[in-house]
């Protein structure tokens, strides 16, 4: 149990492929105009990384270990097509709006990363729990930075919700100020930097305050992770 | 007693920061007097709100980062950015543009970066960039020359419309824009290139309102605040507070580049004095470029940086899809300073010059 309480900690904050691995910038950084456009790429990344672990870590010990990094591109295509097709079936404005990020997930490194470090080395339940908390770290971050530049650029959030739930979904979205003028900067490129770099720069700061509260505590065990720093 | 020991150079330090910073508001005295003669008190007051944003802002941000604010706000450097940032942009723009703007300039541009000194960009230019881009429509409404415009407006009406957008006696800022005639009027330079892409030649495109020859025309009125700006960045240079690399290589390359152009295909390409005179080159070489920050710091690397600057303002104002270009020009030749600055090192004295090749060539063996 102790280690799903791990691998929690590692996907959603510790080791966050967003914020500290800074893995699969590309669609992070694209997409994220509104909230509900982050919120759909990150679940469609979060059920790709599942799938792709579990099989992945099914499969690790028959896979020749020259060719496994081909293998591991073939079974993440495989899913993104799956996911690709059932957003274009059942969620076709929002398949729509993510356009080419969503047949890009194949390229985001935060997939092929945990298949490298984690799946191909560990056991079947233990890897389908961490594509699913990477993968809703992942998420996570997705829909903050999508809020904040929902927020300041178009001044609401969960506008478009309906793309993703259904027309219930339509009176979720909360107008929390009038403007005629969007703040352009939020929406455009320049702003998804911005934002990134405050999200950082604010995990940073409660790193180091946590680090300063529990300053006895972090003295003990350190679990050594193999870290990915490339970045496609 | 207390010697103080000293390391060389024995000099005695003449001016502090904050004194140089108040002679480059001293200097920029005559241009606003002039722009707001020629344009009304929308400047003034778009100053007045600028300064007080960007000494709240500076104040509250080095008291987060647990700096001395009194002494770092004594410096006058968020002043200086604030009034650099007034001046740039419309008179009557609404309030909000130019609190976020100084707002950027001073809490992302310059304290993100670690203060005065570690900034890489110009941090007024970097926050007009960011609200061109962000704000296209409130940053080009421009307004004729006041003594051109069909509705009088002076102090108060400056203010009411800066913040409610319109006058005291209830005209839109749409309104206020119109001139004599009841047209609204571009600048010269949004002019000019709007009416060479129509199909006009750049003689025939002078002939229009804009460039009426009459005393208080707005291409007139432009003019001569950049003869205001000129005479107070020539100040500048004889009270040796910026060096003359910088201005002049920037000048001259916008003229020669023009020049050249211009003889190529005079219908097409408007004249060197045109450009130098139009726009804000004349308050950008003195006064943007040559931020002791964000420029390059030896002599060559200033005249390299100055006339990069030039080519880049000439190259998007011909080519790019804006009418004028000295803030992106300045934050693209910021990204070079560095790569400027390693190239144009100085030889040291009693070093033989060349050395840093010899050096790196004996390295990769």
């Amino acid at each position: 149990m102790n280690e799903f309480k791990q691998l929690s900690w590692q996907g959603l904050w510790k080791n966050n492929p967003a914020l500290v691995q800074l893995l699969g910038l590309c669609p992070l950084l694209a997409t994220t105009a509104t909230l509900i456009n982050g919120l759909g790429l990150g679940l469609a990344t979060t059920l790709v990384l599942i799938g792709s672990n579990t099989t992945v870590s099914l499969i690790r010990n028959w896979v020749p270990n020259e060719i496994r990094i081909p293998i591991f591109v073939m079974i993440i295509a495989a899913f993104v097509t799956v996911v690709q097709l059932l957003m274009n079936a059942y969620t076709f404005t929002l398949y729509q709006a993510l356009g080419i990020f969503i047949p890009l997930i194949v390229t985001n490194c935060a997939i092929i990363g945990r298949a490298e470090a984690y799946a191909s080395k560990n056991p079947v339940g233990h890897s389908a729990f961490d594509g699913l908390m990477m993968g809703l770290g992942f998420t996570l971050i997705l829909v903050i930075l999508g809020g904040m530049r929902e927020a300041l650029g178009y001044g609401t959030l969960f506008a478009g919700a309906n793309l993703l739930l259904g027309d219930w979904a339509t009176s979720l979205k909360i107008t929390l100020f009038e403007t005629d003028s969007p703040f352009l900067l939020a929406i455009l490129p320049p702003g998804a930097f911005l934002g990134m770099g405050l999200l950082i720069a604010l995990k940073n700061i409660m790193d180091n305050r946590m680090e300063a509260l529990f300053a006895e505590k972090a003295k003990q065990k350190i679990v050594q992770r193999a870290r990915v720093t490339a970045e496609s | 007693m207390n010697f103080n020991l000293a390391s060389s150079p024995h000099q005695h330090i003449r001016r502090d920061t904050g004194q140089v910073m108040r002679l480059v508001l001293y200097a920029l005295i005559p241009g606003i007097l002039l722009q707001t003669w020629f344009f009304g008190f929308g400047t003034l007051v778009q100053i007045m709100l600028a300064i007080v944003t960007a000494v709240v802002t500076e104040a509250s941000i080095l008291e987060l980062r647990k700096r001395d604010f009194e002494r770092n706000l004594q410096d006058y450097s968020a002043v200086l950015t604030a009034v650099l940032l007034a001046i740039s942009i419309p008179p009557f723009a609404p309030w909000w543009l130019i609190v976020i703007g100084t707002f950027f300039a001073i809490a992302i541009v310059k304290q993100l970066y670690g203060g005065l000194g570690f900034n890489l960009f110009n941090p007024a230019m970097a926050a007009y960039v960011m609200l061109l881009v962000s704000f296209p429509l409130q940053m080009t409404q421009w307004l004729p020359a006041q003594s051109l415009a069909q509705y009088d407006h002076g102090f108060i009406d400056a203010v009411y419309a800066i913040f409610t957008g319109y006058s005291q006696d209830g005209f839109s800022l749409q309104q206020l824009r119109f001139g004599i005639d009841g047209h609204t009027m571009a600048t010269p330079l949004d002019t000019v290139k709007t009416e060479l892409l129509n199909g006009l030649t750049y003689s025939e495109s002078l002939q229009l309102a804009v460039f009426d020859s009459s005393l208080y025309s707005v291409n007139v009125a432009w003019s001569w605040i950049g003869l205001a700006f000129l005479l107070g960045g020539l100040w500048l240079i004889k009270q040796k507070v910026i060096n003359w690399h910088i201005p002049f290589s920037m000048l001259a390359a916008i003229f020669v580049a023009a020049t050249v152009m211009s003889f190529v295909d005079g219908d097409r390409f408007p004249a060197g004095i045109f450009h130098l005179f139009n726009g804000s080159i004349i308050l950008g070489a003195f006064f943007i470029a040559t931020d002791p920050v964000s420029a390059a710091t030896t002599n060559k690397g200033r005249l390299i940086f100055g006339a990069a600057i030039g080519f880049w303002v000439y190259i998007i104002r011909t080519w790019g899809g804006y009418p004028d270009a000295v803030a992106f020009a300045v934050i693209i030749m910021n990204m070079a300073v560095p790569l400027i600055d390693y190239y144009t090192r100085p030889r040291v004295y009693g070093h033989k010059a060349g050395r840093r090749e010899a050096k790196s060539s004996g390295a990769k063996k």
